[in-house]
């Protein structure tokens, strides 16, 4: 068998390829189960028709989906211009922090939610900025700065909820006061949906396809991604470019964050609890979508099924708690490797 | 002499093309064949096919009179076939001998085979140091690395694809030294080229390919120049010198003492002075890396001086690529794929790169995606640039029409002066025309061209002045009735005072 490359795959084939890896992994998951002692047809049938043919599962993708939505949109474009950010676990949290402090020192009323969400933003956008920083002023790469950021947030929610913000009405447990109620954000009646994050993810979605194909600063943004020597041999600046990426991508991240907090929690909390695992479930996400911002509408909530999916396993099938993270592990080690069949043909025989 | 490799009737097909179309020819034991041919005539598919990468639809392959399948890169040269690419395959943080070490088995391989690379170093004249890192070599160093691992693994036959293309003039000398102390010891070598003096030079007998075809072969010493080009063009070339007289304008640009840094922060340029005028063509010769890079980066804006002016039409500029551009200063850069281009971007956005935020490109920061196609169709067809649309990623494009792109962008209505670095670098001789033309027609519309070349045919058949970058400092201008190719060769080795 032998590999003959194909310099410019059909989006058909691209799409083919991605879905037969997607099935492949499900497939390896599958032995997972069987190890179980699960039925594997029976777990995925679970996991189906408890998500999209149940209310109660439809709900709890959808509240799944928001956060994913959010972080995925950002990072589909972070990836577009070659910013590989790890780091949306961290930004979460820093929106998080930065949503928390409008509620808990600075009652604002009715303003309170919006001044909540901008803050979020700037909070993961500052955090995403010190990555971009440091790539720009001294080269460190951003994998491994936004990975580190991730751990420097935790340890910063952690003393908050410790130290300083720890509660006065919680006892011993370690997180801040309850939020006010006017700090708590709509949901639809008898779900954890918050739809007014909904259809901000919605908007950026649709926003920022528009900004990579329609706009200018879309345009440059993709020619820095793309060729670096090139933007600069026309001019484009890409200090400039990586700043208003980074804001993007961390201020969406840390929008979530913020939502999350204001929607669901309603206070401070340990960090694993307030971003489970989202910003690196949205590298899934985003890498699914294949640059298009807008895809993520159909990416984000594919993998919020898996993830309301796999809550109903650990509920209705007793399985470990970490199961479905090996159904996304599986299933981003699929899709990485697939690459070489889409940017490849094969070819049988010597 | 016999035949060590003999191709009978070699057809192979692509989609769309047939690349080789009956090839035959032969490779004698101890002889060097060049192979000529423009970009596409099927030299490199004869290559893949020879290496193992490809497999021909039809016709033999036969090794010393017998027929052969050649399956591998691994199995040609068990066979004693050898492939040196024209850009190095290595990996640079390992050394001479751990990269010529890899693939062989056992313990330790790395140290048991620098016995045989400087046995074979003094051989055949391939110095280098094996405990040398890759990363710490001249382009000629690593080009003997990869001529080393050919021989160490046996090889009779070597191909040398476009050898000369990464090295300076000193370092090709001492390559064609090399090849002939390999053919005096018998072994086989195809010699892939454009440039004409050097395969005249070098090798024994010629084999021209044109649009897939064998159109001719003959003995080195029945060919000229002259009558090659027209094989290769299938047509009559023109070597004369191209330049028309034309009428000189006022001084556009006017560079005194200027002195630049590069990248490393040593003195790159020292002290250059020179005025060009409108209508004219200063050529600028010089070894690669004598200061020219940083000459024309600063005159782009890409680089700040450390001292000295720079003056255009009279004024002093922001240095900013942007606004030098929209003044009138148009830059060809030497490197097309990581800075004349975004390979990954469409034939049209790549078109569009200079004014993609201007009307009518783009109203208020909103890109028209109407007026990106209509002004890629006029300039497609202004240029005759060959691309299957003008959605096609310009990666997918051959190295002249990637140029032909960036000289349909840079060369707009309003360029006044043109940073012109090798222009036509690698590219075929029709190409190579085209280029030359768009440029001197140019000036007759009053723009004046600073033109960077390695290629002293080139400079002498297309300048008024010739001036001489050597150590970052410029000799001349001199007007090139006045200056020989000898002096020039004098300038750019130091040797001239």
């Amino acid at each position: 068998m032998r590999f003959i490359a194909d310099p410019n795959p059909s989006r058909y084939k691209t799409a083919w390829v991605s879905l037969s890896a997607i099935l492949l992994a499900a497939v390896l998951t599958g032995f997972v189960f069987a190890a179980y002692g699960s039925n594997p047809l029976e777990v995925y049938r679970t996991m189906i028709t408890g998500t999209i043919f149940d209310s109660r599962g439809l709900a709890d993708v959808a509240r799944r989906t928001i956060p994913l939505l959010l972080i995925g949109v950002g990072l589909t474009l972070a990836f577009r211009a070659q910013f590989f950010n790890i780091g949306a676990e961290g930004q979460i949290l820093l929106g998080a922090v930065f949503a928390a402090i409008v509620p808990l020192f600075f009652p604002l009323g009715v303003f309170s939610i919006p001044i909540m969400l901008i803050m979020g933003a700037l909070g993961g956008g500052l955090w995403a900025l010190l990555a971009a920083w440091l790539r720009q002023r001294f080269s460190v790469n951003e994998i491994l700065s936004t990975l580190m950021l991730n751990y420097g947030a935790l340890y910063l929610v952690i003393y908050l909820i410790n130290g300083p913000w720890k509660g006065k009405n919680v006892r011993g447990f370690i997180y801040t006061d309850e939020f006010p109620p006017f700090a708590e954000m709509p949901l639809i009646g008898g779900t954890l949906v918050h739809y007014p994050t909904l259809i901000l993810g919605i908007i950026a979605a649709l926003g920022l396809q528009w900004l990579l194909v329609k706009s200018t600063l879309g345009f440059e943004l993709r020619v820095v991604g793309e060729n670096a020597g090139a933007a600069r041999y026309v001019g484009i600046s890409s200090g400039k470019i990586v700043t208003i990426m980074a804001l993007i991508t961390g201020g969406l991240a840390g929008l979530a964050g913020a939502a999350e907090v204001s929607a669901i929690h309603h206070r401070l909390l340990e960090p694993s609890q307030i971003s489970l695992g989202y910003g690196f479930t949205a590298i899934i996400v985003a890498w699914l979508a294949r640059g298009n911002p807008a895809l993520v509408l159909v990416t984000a909530p594919f993998m919020g099924i898996t993830l309301a999916g796999g809550d109903l396993l650990k509920i209705v099938l007793n399985m470990p708690f970490r199961i479905v993270d090996v159904f996304s592990g599986v299933m981003l080690l699929c899709l990485i490797a697939s690459e070489i069949f889409i940017k490849n043909r094969i070819k049988w025989g010597r | 002499m016999s035949n060590f490799l003999e191709l009978r009737n070699i057809t192979k097909r692509f989609p769309g093309v047939v690349a080789n179309d009956a090839v035959s020819l032969e490779v004698k034991a101890g002889e060097v064949l060049a192979l000529l041919g423009e970009n596409g005539a099927g030299k490199s598919t004869l290559i893949s096919i020879l290496y193992g990468l490809y497999r021909p639809e039809e016709g033999q392959i036969l090794l010393e009179g017998k027929p052969v399948q050649i399956a591998s890169p691994r199995h040609a040269l068990q066979l004693g076939i050898g492939l040196v690419p024209q850009h190095p395959l290595l990996v640079s943080r390992h050394t001479v001998a751990e990269n010529l070490a890899l693939g062989s088995s056992g313990l330790f391989p790395a140290g048991r085979i620098a016995p045989k690379i400087e046995q074979l170093a003094a051989q055949y004249g391939l110095t280098v140091d094996p405990k040398a890192k890759i990363s710490q070599l001249s382009p000629g160093e690593k080009q003997r690395v990869e001529i080393l691992r050919s021989l160490l693994g046996g090889a009779r036959v070597l191909i040398l694809d476009e050898p000369t293309s990464v090295l300076t003039p000193q370092e090709a000398e001492s390559l064609f030294a090399v090849m002939r102390n390999l053919r005096e010891a018998g072994k086989s070598l195809i010699f892939i080229s454009h440039k004409l003096e050097e395969v005249l030079s070098i090798t024994d007998r010629i084999v021209v390919l044109r649009r897939g075809k064998v159109v001719g072969g003959l003995a080195t010493k029945d060919a000229t120049k002259q009558k090659l080009a027209e094989l290769m063009v299938g047509r009559n070339v023109d070597f004369s010198r191209k330049r028309q007289p034309v009428q000189i304008g006022a001084p556009i640009l006017e560079v005194s003492n200027l002195s630049a840094k590069n990248s490393r922060g040593l003195e790159a340029l020292k002290n250059v002075s020179f005025t060009l005028a409108q209508g004219q063509v200063l050529g600028v010769a010089g070894v690669a890396g004598n200061g020219q890079s940083e000459l024309i980066e600063v005159l782009a804006g890409l680089h700040p001086p450390s001292s000295g002016q720079v003056k255009f039409e009279g004024t002093d500029l922001e240095p900013n690529p942007a606004k030098r551009f929209e003044a009138g200063i148009a830059h060809i850069p030497e490197d097309r794929i990581h800075m004349g281009t975004v390979p990954t971007m469409t034939v049209a956005e790549n078109l569009s790169l200079r004014q993609y935020s201007q009307a009518p490109l783009s109203n208020n920061g909103i890109r028209d995606l109407i007026a990106l196609e209509t002004n890629a169709k006029e300039k497609i067809l202004e240029y005759t640039i060959a691309t299957p649309s003008s959605q096609t990623p310009s990666r997918l494009l051959s190295g002249g029409n990637i140029q032909k792109v960036i000289l349909a962008r840079e060369l707009g209505a309003n360029a006044k002066l043109i940073l012109a670095v090798h222009p036509t670098y690698g590219l075929d001789i029709g190409a190579t025309d085209q280029v030359h033309s768009v440029l001197l027609e140019r000036t007759k519309s009053g723009a004046a061209v600073l033109l960077v070349s390695e290629d002293l045919e080139e400079l002498l058949s297309l300048s008024d002045q010739i001036a001489i970058l050597y150590h970052g400092q410029l000799k001349g201008p001199f007007p090139v009735t006045e200056i020989t190719r000898e002096q020039i060769g004098l300038y750019m080795t130091g040797g001239a005072v």
